[in-house]
């Protein structure tokens, strides 16, 4: 079946390398996915807090795009996934909303009727293909190199709709999929923070940093992410986030950790040369962790 | 005394002299509906000879309104349109057979429950009325004067369920001179209680007054208690229950047995590999084993399931050799089925705790030292697995506790009721605890219910002892730590909500206070029993304030934690009213049925069969001879259904004839 | 999201009102009609009870002589299939019903006149929800109206 392919803004910023990785794995599991035709910006967070009618209008364009299509989307970004979900929800409960956003549809020659799914790549890989296939087309298997795997927050809270809300381990089964170790980790659903490094640095810096050490405790050789300011809080901040080490006692060695998409860890797994899936701009080098394990990088 | 009165329109030519009366309840009724319209009207229905309304109809005056009506207008039918008849059928009945009417010459319109409390347009609400009590009176003509059949009552009584409330039923009955089968589905009665070290808030220990009754039921002449066995089957009717009870093999003869335990000590097992039940799976125990040691009866049971002998027929058996002479054990056992008839039946099954695992967010099964509430009763028992020391798993003391109440009660994804005696017990260990072990103890609540006789001065003492309380819902118990200070515990997140802020309190060990829930087979007991279920799954008393140990079979009655969660007074008092209850019930020396038994008129039915294979209870038979069928009365429950599928219409039920009901359906539908 | 209609929808004057028998089983749905009583619902004025002790007693002579007396709509009310007082009598309602739909759909009687509901003694809002749907379901029918199809049938049987 045919997926519409929604990027969403970050992915085509910061966020490359998911896109990169992502579009691989889709060619190697020869899923079928197409760009959402002329897609618009979600909104994701930060519009919702402004003007909700509007922003459930802007995420509900691309609803009725993908309708019109017949096809469900597909959204990897976990922000794009919540709000494109969360609409969908409040244009069902709620009639004002609906009335609203049908007008807003209406006048640009578009309807949304509920018809279509937004899927996450995690659902779409583990219950679409299944484990099984996706372990049949490795040919680098990820041995010995140990994973925790960071789901965030945005898509266990509030809707759960394809794994369990405190435990989810959809993730988990795909990298053991690609043979890679996945490490207990506690904290896999705990908030990084969002957009707090920025509004609120030390609370901010506090849960990158208990996300790291919790990692780097339990023998994790890289963290797996979903959403791209998760990977960004996390790769990008761990020297400052070391600066937080108040307590003497509790320091360890400045926090290092490379943080990457599951889906570049599945495309290397899949075959995909590293400098294809953005590997080497990572922030956290991941070709000396590849290099020590065996994995080939290139 | 009468409010009006109108002259009815007079028999309706077949000797039929029908009574109404529209009761105002108050302004219950005639709030809404304009009784005196209704009772206006109805005086005009054809047969009617006198119409009253009357301010409180089942009141003493308003019963002799209709007892003396049917005395001078010489009444034959009377219609009162009230309440339920639910409630108050019975009421009437009695009242117009004390006048020399026969009660089944009553029909009972229901005007306030299906009528004013539900309707807002008065006009609306008074036009049903009339045209539900216009059908009455078209149906009461039919109506035959019937008698309720009497049936004896067997004065034994079945007690289902070996717990405090179960014993304590079984006891009462006994006293009163009543036999009693006490059936038990463990080795041993004492249930939950039994685990118990010590009970709320006297601190007594739960063992020193439990066992004496537990004795007494074990030696009392007039309770057979039967342990380690299962009711399978229930038939029959109030005063003749027929109960099959499975009684599960221990593998040991009963009445040879002296519960020495020489066998336990002399078994090829050098210790025990098979989790302790009573325990909780914190210790182990042998395949032969005696549940506790205060069990009654005390006698010990071998386990098949992990017993060499039974899996490989080559033990060397030195159990046998131990119990020497005696003779005790006997491999062969095999399961028995008795029958027994008993008038009436003491449901007392307990509760099952609610399984902690479900929240996975407090760790249970994760991390060692998070234990339920009921684990840490056996830590604390001087006889549990630890020889009453609260101990860590890997031995060493804790230095402080966190108590999480409210595990899975109070929740609307689990369990939206409040368990009730979870803070009373929690209270306890956070007593118990900081007694023995001198730690830091944290009780974590949304709310403090201590509503029983010295539960809030308990809970006083609590607060001076020192054990800090903390109001807010744990919201997580985990293993990571966010400073050195919380490495190697476990941080018990919650909201201090008085305090209003977000905590993080490292502990050593998590009790989690699980509330109580139904027994997992509830379901299948309940249709045994032909009881019902409230929507949560406890049994379902006859009304929950005026009578909480009846159901709305006659002859079954609930007791204790399995008609919802109560604690140990609470239990006993309810044994003792249900005990009361089935007293009253077998001291009356007959019962009286309902006379809406199907009849077959003999002459009618062609023999078609169709009706035999309808009746659930097997009270329809096929007499050859005749070729044709013929119900038994006694059988007959009164359901109707044979009623309904028969071809030839040969099949007749009292009180609910065909022409009855079509007359109610005509009636309705006429207009006024 | 919970029915929060807690009175029955007002209905301009004229309107057709719906004349609905209902056969409720003593031990759940006329319970549950209690109930609903005690806790003060309020539903559409427009059902006729007829207590029995089981939804088994229902005999289909009773549905069809309701159509025929003017009734616009019946409604059985039972208990959940397994819940029965006398264990199996909510089973023979059930075939009972669907066969009976489809006669009754043969004689012109559409099928939203004819319902059959489990509703539990302690189901009252199920049962208050079932009323006022079934009530607006038949007004929006309009009038059971037999002649045209009694004609038609005459019709046929006339040589």
């Amino acid at each position: 079946m045919k997926y519409a392919y929604y990027p969403g803004c970050s992915l085509r910023g910061t966020g490359r390398a998911y896109e990169e990785s992502l579009l691989a794995v889709f060619r190697s599991l020869e899923i079928e996915a197409q760009e959402l035709d002329d897609w618009n910006c979600c909104g994701a967070t930060t519009y919702l807090s402004v003007d909700e009618l509007t922003s459930y209008a802007l995420a509900a364009r691309n609803l009725a795009l993908a309708e019109r299509e017949r096809m469900d989307i597909i959204a990897p970004c976990a922000a794009c996934y919540l709000v494109l979900n969360k609409t969908q929800r409040y244009i069902r409960d709620y009639p004002d909303i609906k009335t609203v956003v049908s007008r807003a549809l209406t006048a640009i020659g578009l309807e949304y009727r509920d018809r279509v799914r937004v899927r996450h790549p995690l659902d779409v890989f583990l219950n679409d293909i299944g484990v099984k296939a996706i372990a049949a087309k490795v040919v680098k298997p990820l041995k010995g190199l140990k994973v925790a795997p960071y789901y965030g927050c945005q898509i266990v809270r509030p809707y759960a709709t394809f794994d369990d809300q405190r435990n989810p381990t959809t993730m988990d089964r795909l990298l053991e999929a690609c043979g890679a170790t996945v490490i207990p980790y506690t904290l896999k659903t705990r908030c990084c923070g969002g957009s707090q490094k920025g509004t609120l640095p030390e609370v901010g810096l506090d849960l990158i940093r208990y996300l790291i050490t919790e990692a780097q405790k339990n023998g994790a050789d890289v963290i797996a992410t979903v959403c791209p300011l998760c990977q960004f809080n996390l790769e990008c901040f761990q020297k400052e986030a070391s600066g937080q080490l108040r307590d003497a006692q509790f320091r360890r060695d400045p926090l290092s950790i490379p943080v990457l998409y599951f889906t570049q860890l599945m495309a290397l797994a899949l075959g995909a040369p590293g400098v294809t899936i953005g590997m080497e701009r990572s922030l956290v080098p991941i070709e000396p962790v590849l290099a020590a394990k065996e994995i080939a990088y290139a | 005394m009468p409010e009006t009165r109108n002259s009815g329109n007079g028999s309706n030519g077949n000797g039929i002299r029908v009574g109404v009366y529209v009761c105002h309840c108050g302004t219950n009724i005639a709030g809404t509906i304009d009784v005196k319209a209704v009772s206006e009207y109805a005086a005009g229905v054809p047969g009617v000879v006198v119409s009253r309304d009357y301010k409180y109809m089942c009141s003493d005056p308003g019963q002799a309104l209709i007892q003396q009506d049917v005395r001078e207008y010489d009444l034959n039918r009377v219609v009162v349109a009230s309440c339920s008849p639910l409630l108050h059928e019975p009421t009437f009945r009695r009242a117009i057979d004390r006048a020399g009417l026969n009660p089944f010459l009553l029909q009972m319109v229901n005007i306030r429950e299906h009528d004013s409390w539900v309707h807002l347009d008065k006009q609306a609400a008074t036009a049903k009325a009339k045209d539900l009590i216009r059908a009455a009176v078209r149906r009461v003509a039919l109506h035959k004067p019937l008698q309720k059949r009497r049936v004896p009552i067997n004065p034994n009584v079945l007690v289902v369920g070996g717990g405090i409330a179960g014993i304590h039923a079984a006891l009462t009955l006994a006293e009163a001179g009543k036999h009693v089968y006490l059936v038990e589905r463990e080795p041993t009665i004492g249930g939950h209680m039994a685990k118990f070290d010590k009970t709320f808030p006297t601190l007594d220990c739960a063992a020193c007054i439990l066992t004496p009754k537990m004795t007494t039921v074990g030696s009392h002449p007039r309770i057979t208690l039967w342990t380690y066995s299962e009711v399978m089957k229930v038939s029959g009717y109030v005063g003749n229950y027929r109960v099959q009870v499975k009684r599960k093999p221990r593998y040991i003869i009963e009445d040879l047995c002296l519960g020495c335990q020489e066998c336990i000590t002399a078994c090829v097992y050098k210790e025990g590999k098979t989790p302790d039940e009573f325990n909780l799976g914190l210790s182990k125990r042998k395949p032969v084993y005696l549940p506790f040691p205060q069990a009654v009866p005390q006698k010990v049971v071998i386990d098949p399931e992990t017993c060499i002998e039974f899996k490989s027929r080559k033990c060397k058996k030195t159990c046998v050799e131990a119990c020497g002479e005696r003779q005790a054990i006997d491999f062969t056992q095999k399961e028995t089925l008795e029958e027994i008839d008993v008038g009436a039946v003491v449901l007392a099954t307990g509760f099952r705790s609610f399984d902690a695992a479900r929240n996975a967010y407090y760790g249970y099964g994760r991390y060692r030292n998070v234990y339920t509430s009921l684990e840490v009763e056996r830590l604390i028992n001087a006889a549990g697995p630890t020889g009453g020391e609260i101990v860590l798993r890997d031995g060493k003391r804790p230095q402080a506790v966190g108590i999480v109440h409210c595990v899975g009660s109070r929740d609307a994804n689990t369990n939206r009721w409040c368990s009730k005696v979870c803070c009373m017990y929690s209270l306890k260990l956070a007593h118990l605890i900081k007694e023995r072990t001198g730690a830091e103890v944290y009780n974590f609540y949304i709310d403090m219910r201590t509503p029983g006789k010295g539960y809030e001065e308990f809970y006083d003492r609590l607060l001076d002892e020192g054990v800090h309380f903390v109001r807010g819902r744990v919201a997580e118990v985990s293993d990571w730590a966010a400073r050195s200070s919380e490495e190697g515990k476990l941080i018990i997140r919650v909201e201090d909500t008085l305090a209003a802020f977000v905590r993080r309190i490292p502990v050593d060990m998590v009790v989690l206070s699980v509330g109580l829930e139904p027994q997992a087979d509830a379901q299948a007991v309940r249709r045994m029993f032909n009881i019902s279920c409230s929507s949560e799954g406890w049994f379902l008393e006859r009304h929950p304030k005026l009578a909480p140990v009846s159901t709305f079979t006659e002859g079954v009655y609930i007791a204790g934690a399995c008609q919802g969660p109560k604690d140990i007074p609470d239990s006993v008092a309810q044994a003792g009213a249900a005990a009361a209850e089935a007293m009253a019930l077998i001291d009356s020396q007959f019962v009286e049925l309902e006379p809406y038994t199907a009849f077959i008129t003999e002459e009618e039915c062609s023999g078609c069969k169709s009706c035999i294979p309808l009746c659930p209870y097997q009270a329809i038979s096929f007499a050859e001879e005749k070729k044709r069928a013929a119900i038994n009365e006694v059988l007959c429950k009164g359901c109707g259904t044979c009623v309904a599928a028969c071809p030839s219409g040969s099949i007749h039920q009292n009180f609910f004839e065909d022409e009855e009901i079509f007359e109610e359906i005509e009636g309705v539908l006429a207009y006024a | 999201m919970r029915n929060r209609q807690l009175s029955p929808p007002p209905v301009p004057r004229g309107a057709f009102e719906p004349r609905i028998v209902a056969f409720f089983c003593n031990w759940c749905t006329y319970l549950a009609a209690d109930l609903a009583g005690t806790s003060r619902m309020k539903y559409a004025p427009n059902v006729r009870v007829v207590r029995l002790m089981c939804s088994g007693r229902v005999d289909p002579q009773f549905v069809l002589d309701a159509f025929a007396q003017g009734a616009d709509g019946v409604l059985i009310g039972g208990c959940h299939p397994g819940d029965c007082h006398y264990q199996e009598g909510n089973y023979k309602t059930l075939r009972r019903y669907h066969l009976l739909k489809r006669v009754l759909r043969e004689m012109g009687i559409e099928e939203d006149r004819f319902r059959l509901e489990w509703i539990s003694a302690a189901e009252a809002d199920r049962l208050r929800i079932a009323v006022n749907d079934m009530v607006e379901k038949v007004r929006a029918l309009g009038p059971l109206d037999l002649t045209p199809k009694a004609e038609e049938i005459q019709e046929e049987v006339t040589v």
